[in-house]
């Protein structure tokens, strides 16, 4: 029971923080994409993308190979703090961070293109500068994709698994989150305890659509 | 009320990272070790903690992906591999400590059919009958059951004539899975996993010694190890008398 609950709050505060941190980085980099003419555009998308189509275990690999103790990132922390971020709470963030922020990115990019021109140019015209049109004018309109992406990219986190494995492992009461939970449950064959957390994660995900689809359509 | 919702959430998660840190002080290893482990290690581990007082943290997943984990840096101290390939691997990487490794336990190989099978399988040439339709094996590349597999199919001749009818898996936990669920008709297994799910599952045959490679369950010390002394104690244990009566509980052979 004391291991249920807690993967169930590190499922919580994983899904939370990750959210956090799309929602902080993905709205200027959707932004980016949808509003500036540059070279590498496109690329730079489809880079962004990428894990939302790759099996998470090789985006899950590819973590390991950027930030794991050997990693090129990985290494140069671990030389400097003597810290890695393999196996730790943290790991399972930045596995659902990277394979949720698609979905934010995708639907907030998709968003702010269909904000009329209009009303953007009226904005310039009348005086506005560039940050003052995006936050007053752009954003507020393109509110609804926003939202929807940030709902996508939490339940997507909750959901988070392939990746999550391979970077942050599958320690109990260090790691576990609900998902790594239940495939180690099965794995051990103890389905009575699986089923619980199957019935348990399924609830607490639809309440949380159910509320983000209830608060989108009482807020605007 | 949004402000306060974040700020409580900020709180939360500091409180989080500030305990995790305080853990770090106590003493702690981290073993990696196969999935078909679980059971007994868990066991293991419950037993090393009361005896050391050093906390025994447990990762459980396919050897191959283990490895992965480990090349990659994670900060494993201990490896258990289920079998020899993975082992040699860690071994040819440099990831393991010299004059640390040793076979600790023993298994065999069993085809398992669903324990209300209406088929009439009873060997594994068996197999190649029509009635036979579905066989769940470990994918050969990071299982090492699906390995044992192919080399039994191998050694009956009739690997290139099932090929066909194989369901891979991604642990051999999961073979055992799709047999009890009767989602095929039959599957390859360790002797342990058949035992641990004896209810659901049928052992119709149990692979003779030379059809395969011996299953072998070597451990070693990972490189880097942080807590040397602690992981040496651990495999002290596996391989002594308290730790053997642990791994035969569970089915296992002991090893050397």
């Amino acid at each position: 029971m004391e291991s249920v609950l807690f993967s169930v709050r590190l499922s919580l505060q994983v899904a939370c923080l990750s959210t956090l941190l799309i929602v902080v980085t993905g709205i200027p980099l959707a932004y980016l994409l949808a509003r500036k003419e540059f070279k590498g555009r496109e690329v730079l998308d489809m880079l962004f993308t990428l894990p939302l189509v790759l099996p998470p275990t090789v985006t899950g690999y590819y973590l390991i190979i950027v930030f794991g103790r050997n990693g090129l990132l990985g290494g140069f922390v671990y030389q400097w703090t003597g810290w890695t971020i393999m196996f730790t709470w943290y790991a399972a963030v930045l596995a659902s961070y990277v394979v949720a922020l698609p979905l934010m990115i995708k639907t907030a990019r998709a968003a702010i293109e269909s904000v009329d021109k209009n009303l953007i140019n009226a904005s310039y015209t009348l005086g506005h500068s560039e940050i003052n049109t995006a936050l007053k004018v752009i954003l507020p309109l393109a509110k609804r994709g926003i939202i929807a992406g940030a709902v996508l990219a939490f339940a997507r986190s909750m959901g988070e698994f392939g990746a999550t494995l391979m970077l942050a492992g599958n320690l109990p009461g260090k790691t576990e989150t609900m998902p790594i939970a239940i495939y180690s449950l099965s794995g051990s064959g103890e389905w009575n305890k699986a089923h619980g957390l199957v019935m348990l994660m399924t609830l607490i995900s639809g309440l949380f659509l159910y509320i983000a689809n209830r608060y989108s359509k009482r807020t605007f | 009320m949004k402000k306060t919702g974040i700020a409580y959430l900020l709180i939360a998660l500091l409180y989080t990272g500030l305990s995790s840190f305080a853990f770090a002080g106590s003493k702690e290893i981290t073993v990696s070790a196969a999935m078909s482990l679980k059971n007994t290690f868990e066991e293991i581990g419950k037993l090393y903690e009361s005896k050391t007082g050093t906390t025994c943290v447990l990762n459980f997943a396919a050897s191959g992906d283990l490895l992965k984990q480990i090349a990659g840096g994670a900060p494993v101290d201990i490896f258990a591999s289920a079998a020899k390939k993975d082992m040699d691997e860690a071994n040819s990487q440099g990831l393991t400590l010299a004059g640390t490794r040793a076979d600790f336990a023993l298994n065999s190989v069993v085809l398992v059919v669903p324990a209300d099978a209406k088929t009439s399988l009873n060997s594994f040439e068996g197999l190649n009958s029509a009635e036979i339709k579905k066989i769940a094996v470990g994918n050969p590349k990071s299982v090492p059951a699906g390995r044992y597999a192919e080399d039994v199919f191998t050694f009956y001749n009739i690997l290139g004539s099932i090929k066909d009818k194989f369901i891979y898996t991604e642990n051999v936990r999961q073979v055992l899975d799709y047999v009890a669920r009767n989602e095929t008709d039959a599957g390859v297994v360790y002797a342990t996993d058949a035992a641990a799910r004896s209810k659901e599952v049928r052992v119709v045959a149990a692979a003779p010694e030379p059809s395969h490679k011996p299953v072998v369950y070597p451990v070693a010390v990972v490189k880097g190890s942080k807590n040397e002394a602690e992981a040496k104690a651990f495999i002290a244990l596996l391989l002594s008398d308290e730790g053997r009566a642990v791994l035969q509980k569970h089915g296992f052979k002991s090893g050397n």
